[in-house]
């Protein structure tokens, strides 16, 4: 079949639409991997944590996450009796080089890991002035940082602390979930890290990701969840002290 | 009525504002980034951007098809779910290419206890000591060899 | 830094100078508001400071975005704010209001009314002066009785619209703070009430002070009754400003969420000085009451001058203070309510004290090149050129 120069000319543009259609699930740099069949976000089992840091330096080493600055960080928590409101937390350097031990006696304690909880209604990028933060079709909250004006709204918007103003790029900095891992079928850094099991990477939209058992049977939590914010992160055995 | 001439001053306003407001559209159409909106309120390109970031960390399971004999020691021992590269730190440059970066051995000094000395809110049945009890300031690899640390099989349940 | 925070939120994101921004817009907000009052609702009492208002609202306009700016980690990028706003964000939005505000609403209201002084001075200035004064023209000359009715028309229309426009101007920037859900002292449904009827408050305070002193340095006599009157709009709105902060306040105090014993320890330690003592006792109670007392009692006019002068920088005092108060204090305690950090101010750095200084200083040095270019003075309209009229 020849094609005339004028077919040429209304079939190259369609075509050319029809490919950015089609590209549209499927972020360039990883070939293989179609956004739309993935739908992230992580378990997080507090029966297990035990305070190592390894992921906090794990994150650090993967992603260049400057001194002084958390992508993830873990708190320790003490707990003495019923005063479930007023618990007793530190988390020196953000738990980097584990915990020194603490002189509080009694009561109950323990450790919580928390990172970016990459909500489904995050109102870090309700608030975002220009688009520079945003969701991924697969469900991860990413930072465009060529983009990102540095006016720290979304610093701000963040109900769990889990962004900051990197010092050095001054853009708005914080977990990717490991994007460019886990598109390329790695798991995150964190969870590469984590001896005991404690974080696990999860793929919501796959059937056979062991979270959906794991959910139908134990009592999970998310963090703040007054605040609505669709996060992904989903704590076992959370406490209610947890801030 | 209003003469035309006693509103041309206004008229005037509106061209400028007019032209203006032209300028901004042909502004606007010039410096957007091409890709912004493809996916999203944000710029398309940027999730190619961020997802070419370079790996630091191989994954256990890269580990394992060059290590199989270290593999197999460790998934027969108490440290069998815990990844090579917990305790050894990133190495994808050494998956990579092996003879650009050879792995240095942890400081077991300070490597072992941050798991493993005790702590009230480590988890009850978690194995945590005192480490100067333990081992009166032994190194911790003296008596446990860490891809199968445990000493008597069975002693603990 | 004192009990728990999470480790990100340590170090302060919002400095001194977004103190300085909401205060800057305020006082644009509330100048344009009293301006509009003999506008638009016709109390010819206060057309004396009427020009006044409007220069003084433009030279805090022009000022208002360069705290901003500064801040910014890449002001270089500031411009995507108009090429790709994010409509769900307030402060995107808020890149046009202020847009609008400037160019459709002060801009042109200013134009307006000066039209025949521009004209007059095109002609009768030389030089540099003579240029800026033919470009302001647009070319037309036409200052008939018909084109200058004309021009009180539109605007009067261009004023009415100011208002409503004047309240989105500082109601956006109490909402850009007041529906953040994430802080607890910012997340209220008044914020934008709250700021607005502060923003009038700060905006007639400095009106008020900028007759005062620009009658003082120009040895004029003082419109007494214009005085009076832009006083008792302070002591009204004041009143209204101080109720709704009251409200807040009691609200608070009563419903006691999860979140008041950290902000209540906050605002008895961190905030005392800022909050209890300034914004609170000298900054509104004070002026309230000698403003009050002036309603009541008749004092001679020096007295009632320095009355008004007292009442009007602490207000201002006070207003400067609460938007302290807001963003400042929202960021000294923790979202775990278990802790609270402090604020290191640099004195010489990009956020730090020198430039909020300057900043607070140039819009009175423009406001001055702004009375030179602009004459605001009544009594001192340029005489008709004898020279012909026709354009």
């Amino acid at each position: 079949m020849t094609l005339t120069r004028r077919q040429l000319l209304v079939l190259l543009p369609a075509a050319a639409a029809a490919w950015d259609f089609v590209l549209a699930g499927t972020p360039e740099a990883a070939p293989n991997y179609n956004a739309s069949e993935h739908w992230w976000g992580m378990l997080l089992d507090i029966t297990k944590c035990i305070g190592c840091g390894s992921c906090v330096r794990a994150c650090a080493l993967e992603n260049d996450v400057p001194d002084g600055y958390f992508r993830t960080w873990v708190e320790r928590y003490h707990v003495s009796d019923f005063h479930i409101e007023n618990p007793v937390v530190d988390s020196p350097d953000g738990g980097k080089e584990g915990f020194p031990p603490s002189d509080l006696t009694g009561g109950k304690n323990f450790f919580v890991p928390k990172f970016c909880n990459h909500c489904v209604d995050s109102p870090c990028t309700q608030v975002c002035p220009v688009g520079a933060t945003f969701h991924t079709p697969d469900g991860v909250v990413l930072v465009d940082q060529n983009y990102c004006v540095g006016c720290r709204y979304c610093i701000q918007a963040c109900p769990y602390g889990c962004r900051f103003f990197h010092p050095t790029k001054h853009v708005a900095d914080k977990c990717t979930l490991c994007y460019h891992r886990i598109t390329k079928g790695l798991t995150t850094a964190c969870c590469e890290a984590c001896p005991t099991g404690a974080r696990q990477l999860a793929d919501l939209k796959d059937p056979n990701d062991p979270i959906h058992a794991f959910l139908k049977t134990h009592s999970v939590q998310v963090l703040k969840p007054h605040l609505a914010t669709g996060a992904k992160n989903f704590y076992n055995g959370l406490d209610g002290s947890v801030r | 009525m209003v003469k035309l001439q006693d509103i041309a001053h206004l008229l005037r306003m509106a061209a400028v504002f007019l032209l203006g407001l032209v300028l901004f559209l042909i502004f606007r159409s010039a410096f957007i980034p091409k890709s912004f909106g493809r996916y999203g309120h944000y710029r398309g390109d940027a999730i190619a951007e961020i997802t070419a970031r370079p790996i630091a960390y191989a994954g256990h399971e890269t580990c394992e098809g060059c290590h199989p004999d270290v593999a197999d020691t460790k998934s027969k021992g108490w440290h069998a779910h815990v990844n090579c590269e917990s305790c050894h730190g990133p190495l994808a440059k050494h998956a990579d290419d092996p003879t650009s970066l050879s792995p240095q051995k942890p400081d077991v000094a300070k490597l072992c206890v941050r798991c493993h000395s005790e702590n009230r809110a480590k988890p009850q049945g978690f194995p945590q000591v005192n480490a100067k009890e333990h081992s009166g300031g032994q190194l911790c690899n003296t008596c446990h060899q860490p891809h199968s640390p445990g000493i008597t099989q069975g002693a603990r349940k | 830094m004192e009990g728990f925070m999470y480790p990100n939120e340590v170090e302060l994101q919002w400095s001194v100078l977004i103190v300085l921004y909401p205060f800057l817009t305020g006082l644009v907000a509330g100048a344009f508001i009293l301006a509009s009052l003999e506008r638009v609702f016709r109390v010819e009492a206060v057309k004396p400071t009427y020009r006044l208002a409007l220069l003084t609202a433009l030279a805090f306009l022009i000022v208002a975005p360069m705290p901003l700016q500064l801040h910014l980690g890449h002001p270089e990028r500031s411009l995507e704010m108009y090429l790709t706003p994010h409509r769900s964000s307030a402060m995107a939005m808020f890149g046009f209001v202020y847009l609008w505000y400037l160019m459709a609403v002060l801009l042109l209201e200013i134009w307006l009314d000066y039209r025949k002084d521009i004209v007059l001075l095109s002609q009768s200035t030389r030089g540099w002066k003579r240029l800026f004064y033919k470009v302001l023209t647009l070319g037309s000359t036409n200052i008939s009785p018909g084109a200058l009715r004309v021009d009180d028309r539109v605007g009067w229309v261009i004023t009415l619209i100011g208002i409503p426009s004047a309240f989105l101007l500082h109601g956006y920037v109490g909402f850009i703070f007041g529906s953040v859900k994430a802080n607890p002292w910012w997340s209220t449904p008044l914020m934008p009430v709250v700021f607005l009827f502060s923003a009038m408050v700060s905006g007639i305070a400095l009106v008020l002070l900028m007759y005062l002193l620009t009658s003082a340095l120009r040895k004029a006599p003082v419109d007494m009754h214009c005085l009076d009157t832009i006083a008792k709009y302070l002591f009204y709105t004041f009143i209204i400003d101080f109720t709704l902060e009251m409200l807040d306040l009691i609200h608070r105090i009563y419903e006691a969420d999860e979140s008041f014993r950290s902000l209540d320890f906050m605002v008895h330690t961190r905030l005392f000085v800022s909050q209890i003592v300034v914004q609170i006792l000298l900054g509104t109670l004070v002026p309230l009451v000698l403003l009050g007392a002036a309603q009541l009692v008749r004092f001679p006019e020096p007295l009632r001058k320095r009355i008004y002068s007292v009442s009007g920088t602490c207000t201002l005092i006070g207003i400067l203070a609460m938007r302290w108060n807001v963003v400042i204090g929202g960021q000294l305690f923790s979202k775990s309510f278990l802790g609270y950090t402090t604020y290191k101010m640099g004195f010489v750095t990009r956020e730090g004290l020198a430039p909020a200084i300057f900043l607070s200083l140039l819009p009175f040095a423009i406001l001055y090149v702004l009375i030179r270019l602009f004459p605001p003075w009544y009594e001192e309209i340029p005489a008709p050129s004898p020279s012909p009229l026709a354009s």
